[in-house]
């Protein structure tokens, strides 16, 4: 650390999130830091820095300092950044204050140090390997550069957790699978060499907080640090599973009648997508739709059954049939 | 200026307040709507069609961009989910020329092609960038001085960063907070408010759908906020539409009335709130017009 006090010096303004396992009250707290330290330095070279110089008692975990290790996923100004990789000049070039906290959706263990054990017990529900129906007789089981070029994007996850400390349905909801597995799930599912492609499509298909779940709020694909845009391999499992004829889901179902209905209107026809999307005859859900439509129709915004048809629809028709996969 | 209009499907659905604030506001703004030029527009495709086939949602976008080049003038939206879109099928096709030139093969049956130059804009960012805030503030005739608005951006408009250009336009990351202070309001800053208003799973896992809207209005309520403002109506649908049930899951009545863009730009310029089609709101917004000594 001595040679980040050399050089041309900046003031770094941190108000970090603390929590101290010990303390009985179980409260977390603020703390701020001003520091001087080399102007190229990092928000972990920051951190690093107060640990050494400033207050032994803050509790941060890193290792490579070059994001290749995945140990200091935290959240810097509200989202989650590996801060080995965060430039102190480029976020606060005025020294204005950097707040840092534990990356959320896990459990913090001490100040800025997160227990990634419901992470890795995500990724365990994908089974992480390959699972090949037979092991070649002699030498490697080739696939081609093609094939595995494709999966690259997915192989570049470092396991950082930051997709999964920002996604917002793990806000709300513990049991979705979340973006990082889901990820790793794409890429064995489009793996030629695995011999289990369906099943695992089907059981993430099926299963309660699988990938339909996802809101495409692309929250994860903003905040990865190695560019494996886990929201973008969701919209392919989707649309692998669609194409398997996977349409047993209320997921499958919705995109289905907003396709249909640009089909032959060009417009989504909000009258028949609520009751498309839960399918005409599940009674119950249909009943359960009724309270919000009324609502509706009492404000006068209930869409008209007698949907509005585009006056060129022939041409986005055609657009259907010509753009074929 | 002169704009082509691209209203998206839920303005003309089960928005049709945000249609209309936006005629009266736009009128007022000078901003000129070319209607005509784009009805024969289509769907984006809402990101819904492209989990089944992207091209085909490229294609489609094209085609909207083609007519709006057609007419001369900048196309305009004032959803947040058909800004981000079309964004992002713009920027697959900018960076594609091949591709682009396969997307315009399939437009030229109908004697359409696009030049891959379009810039879709949302009408939040034309008022910024195209109007002027100044010009906004000149207009303001009703300041909604005492006003507290949390604003709620909607994903589409501020992910992925790099589709929106938000490094060749820094403004856009706070453009409503600015337009929320132009209008003479004050800001309710909250965590929630470029996070996902649960739209989109609505119809596939309601329970978590209907708990994003309760988590987002009750912290931008607990903040201070008297109301909330959305440039997206798919948001409006869910955290208005759907607030009922989101106090219901938290236990307790949220109350927290949700305002599109143009109703709030609109109250500040003097427009009658029932012009505006407050009243047509789930939540009522009768106690920010008390506090604006306005009635519906």
């Amino acid at each position: 650390m001595e040679a980040s006090r050399e050089g041309i010096l900046m003031n770094v303004n941190l108000k970090v999130k603390r929590f101290d396992p010990s303390d009985a009250s179980k409260n977390t707290w603020w703390q701020e830091y001003q520091i001087d330290i080399h102007q190229d330095s990092t928000v972990l070279d920051a951190l690093i820095h107060i640990r050494e110089y400033e207050d032994t008692s803050l509790a941060l975990r890193c290792a490579c300092r070059a994001s290749i290790c995945g140990s200091c996923g935290m959240k810097v100004n509200g989202s989650a950044k590996l801060v080995c990789k965060t430039r102190v000049i480029e976020i606060a070039p005025d020294s204005e204050q950097i707040i840092v906290e534990p990356m959320g959706n896990h459990p913090v263990i001490k100040d800025l140090v997160v227990s990634l054990d419901t992470f890795f017990n995500q990724i365990k529900r994908v089974k992480p390997y390959l699972q090949p129906d037979h092991i070649p007789q002699t030498g490697e089981y080739i696939a081609s550069n093609e094939s595995m070029e494709n999966l690259l994007t997915a192989m570049n996850c470092i396991m950082c957790g930051c997709c999964v400390s920002d996604c917002t349905v793990l806000e709300v909801d513990d049991n979705f699978i979340g973006p990082a597995a889901l990820a790793k799930a794409w890429r064995f599912v489009d793996d030629p060499r695995d011999s289990q492609r369906i099943d695992r499509l089907k059981e993430l298909n099926d299963e309660d907080g699988g990938f339909w779940d996802c809101t495409r709020c692309m929250q994860c694909v903003e905040v990865c640090p190695k560019g494996v845009a886990p929201m973008e391999r969701i919209m392919e499992l989707r649309e692998m599973a669609l194409d398997n004829g996977l349409n047993n889901t209320y997921g499958a179902k919705h995109a289905s009648a907003v396709s249909n209905h640009i089909e032959h209107s060009g417009r989504i026809d909000e009258f028949r997508l609520p009751l498309e999307s839960k399918g005409i005859f599940n009674i119950k859900e249909i009943i359960k739709l009724m309270l919000p439509g009324l609502r509706f129709a009492f404000k006068k915004r209930a869409p008209s059954p007698l949907h509005f048809k585009n006056p060129n629809q022939k041409f986005v028709k055609q657009l259907f049939k010509k753009v074929e996969k | 200026m002169k704009y082509a209009f691209f209203p998206g499907c839920v303005s003309r659905g089960a928005c049709p307040e945000l249609f209309v604030s936006t005629v009266e506001v736009c009128s007022v703004l000078g901003i000129e709507l070319d209607y005509e030029s784009m009805k024969g527009a289509s769907c984006t495709g809402s990101g819904i069609l492209q989990e089944k086939n992207q091209k085909l949602g490229d294609t489609l976008n094209a085609r909207n961009f083609a007519l709006a080049e057609k007419s001369g003038n900048p196309l305009l939206t004032i959803c947040s989910t058909c800004q981000g879109v079309m964004s992002q099928a713009n920027k697959r096709m900018k960076e594609n020329p091949e591709y682009l030139k396969e997307i315009n093969q399939s437009l030229a049956e109908e004697g359409l092609e696009y030049s891959g130059n379009s810039e879709p804009k949302h009408l939040l960012w034309a008022i910024i960038e195209d109007i002027g805030i100044d010009k906004l503030k000149s207009l303001v005739k009703h300041p909604l001085k005492g006003l507290k608005f949390a604003p709620f951006y909607g994903c589409y408009i501020v992910r992925p960063s790099t589709a929106l250009d938000f490094s060749g336009h820094p403004e856009r990351e706070t453009s409503l907070e600015t337009i929320i202070e132009a209008v003479g309001a004050e800001v309710t800053d909250f965590t929630g408010k470029n996070l996902c208003c649960g739209f989109p799973i609505l119809m596939i896992n309601e329970s978590n759908s209907v708990n994003m809207v309760a988590k987002h209005t009750d912290e931008a309520k607990n903040n201070g906020a008297d109301a909330m403002v959305t440039p997206c109506p798919l948001c409006h649908l869910n955290l208005d539409g759907y607030q009922p049930q989101a106090s219901k899951a938290a236990g307790h009545t949220i109350g927290l009335p949700i305002l599109h863009l143009p109703q709030m730009l609109g109250l500040s310029l003097g427009i009658d709130p029932k012009t505006l089609k407050l009243n047509r709101h789930i939540i009522s917004s009768e106690k920010i017009l008390s506090l604006l000594f306005v009635r519906p």
